[in-house]
């Protein structure tokens, strides 16, 4: 049953940029894929999206980012691994300079689509992203009591 | 580790508060299957305690923004609070976009508030099939009130019945005319009737086309408030809180019989899908044979619906021979 149920999507923005056209899209596009979108207003902070990913179980997370607002993801990677929600499957989307990517590859981000990324693609790429992040805590509930 | 040990771990662990713990038991409840009916017998006994409100009204009406700002007010009186709110699932992807965090964004950090968005996953009434099993994790962790948004909802979707002790109508100025305050429905389940946005021009219109529709109720009705807000400005939020807590059941007795008519409900229902599966699945040769004669127009379909309740064919069924293993096993547990 766990296979087949919705997967889990955070579509949001840190930081101060407003830019949010891109986001509603991809949010559209992941909604007629089947999932289901937690979509937030942008400015959000990264404290907010951990305890947000934490609330809503989601199996992924796609940060739009379309003014510089990228460089602060590998702080939010962290602070994702420190709140032990690092089965989650990140993404970065919007304009990231071609030399920054690594940058947030390193830090943990499986993605980062820019200009001209194809539909397919971002739902090809957030379905296996969930499904990954499903298997890798499949057997969380499990865990001891700590 | 086994299932029930695993589900016993987590019920101890959202009940001690772990948010995790509460977050992975809604999603376990979402799922269905054999843990949800086990996590479900073991949280029964911590639940009953929280306050349940529920916020209902026509899409637009403002119920996020007044359940944003409702609360608010809840936090400063220093009460926590758990929010499950259902925004519908599209019927052609099954996807959805949950939007109703977009009112909500002054709680995100606050660690007195949980924000759960809920898809009703194609389920009609104003709820997801599973919403009554989420507001009890919330009530087994331990939270003050828990608070659940319907989705924009019309006449008929009253399901908030069954999960909310107290149910708030939200409504605006101009959707309808007075006549629509007449009609059978949502309004008559309102504990509580809001006209929000209250500052728009037709707000005192609507007040008093509710109040004439209250003064046709039965006696025992017409003692409900009507109330303006605007929830954009939180003005009337005060005593909307206020009302709801002169009105919030403080006779244990009367929260148990609620309780117990969707316990009720819930086992019935239960039961119906089970008759129904087995019923749906026969393929022997008198229930065949029973068809033909259904379709030949010598005997109907409920005198033939009644002939196979036949509970033999429910001992055979795999799945309710599943269910009463693992809810014996639960009984166990709980012993």
């Amino acid at each position: 049953m766990s296979t087949s149920r919705p997967i889990r999507v955070l579509v949001t923005k840190i930081g101060l940029d407003g830019h949010d056209r891109g986001s509603r899209i991809v949010a559209a596009y992941l909604r007629d894929a089947g999932m289901e979108v937690i979509y937030t207003p942008p400015w959000q902070t990264i404290a907010g999206v951990v305890k947000l990913a934490l609330e809503e179980d989601v199996e992924v997370i796609g940060i739009s980012s379309l003014a510089t607002d990228h460089l602060i993801v590998p702080k939010m990677m962290a602070a994702l691994r420190e709140a032990r929600l690092d089965h989650v499957g990140v993404i970065v989307g919007g304009i990231v300079p071609e030399e920054e990517k690594p940058a947030l590859i390193a830090a943990g981000v499986s993605q980062v689509f820019g200009p001209g990324a194809g539909r397919e693609d971002i739902v090809d790429c957030v379905a296996s992203l969930g499904l990954q992040a499903r298997e890798r805590r499949a057997d969380e509930f499990s865990e001891a009591s700590r | 580790m086994g299932i029930d040990t695993a589900v016993s771990s987590l019920a101890a662990r959202l009940h001690g508060g772990e948010r995790r713990a509460i977050a992975r038991a809604i999603t376990l409840m979402e799922d269905g299957g054999p843990a949800a009916i086990a996590l479900q017998a073991a949280i029964q006994p911590w639940t009953g305690r929280a306050l349940t409100i529920g916020f209902t009204g026509p899409p637009g009406a403002g119920k996020s923004t007044l359940v944003d700002a409702f609360v608010a007010e809840l936090r400063k009186a220093g009460r926590t609070v758990a929010v499950a709110a259902v925004d519908p699932s599209s019927p052609l992807s099954g996807g959805a976009v949950l939007g109703d965090r977009i009112r909500m964004g002054r709680h995100t950090e606050d660690e007195g508030v949980f924000i759960r968005s809920v898809a009703a996953r194609g389920h009609l009434g104003g709820l997801s099939e599973t919403t009554h099993h989420i507001v009890d994790v919330f009530d087994a962790a331990g939270w003050d009130v828990v608070v659940i948004e319907t989705v924009g909802a019309g006449q008929s979707e009253v399901e908030i019945v069954d999960v909310a002790d107290i149910r708030i109508v939200v409504n605006a100025p101009g959707l309808g005319d007075d006549v629509q305050a007449i009609k059978a429905g949502i309004l008559e389940i309102a504990s509580i009737l809001v006209v929000n946005k209250a500052d728009l021009p037709l707000a005192s219109r609507t007040v008093r086309q509710l109040r004439a529709m209250l003064s046709l109720r039965p006696q025992e009705q017409q003692a409900v408030p009507v109330l303006e807000t605007v929830a954009s400005s939180g003005q009337g939020v005060a005593a909307l809180l206020a009302a709801v807590d002169a009105i919030a059941p403080d006779d244990p007795a009367q929260h148990s019989e609620r309780r117990r008519a969707r316990l009720r409900r819930l086992v019935a229902e239960a039961a119906a899908a089970i008759v129904k599966r087995s019923v749906a699945e026969r393929q022997d040769d008198a229930f065949e044979a029973m068809l033909d004669r259904v379709a030949a127009g010598e005997t109907s379909i409920v005198c033939a619906a009644a002939l196979s309740l036949d509970a033999s064919h429910l001992d055979r069924d795999p799945e309710a021979a599943r269910m009463t293993d693992r809810s014996d096993a639960a009984t166990d547990h709980a012993a």
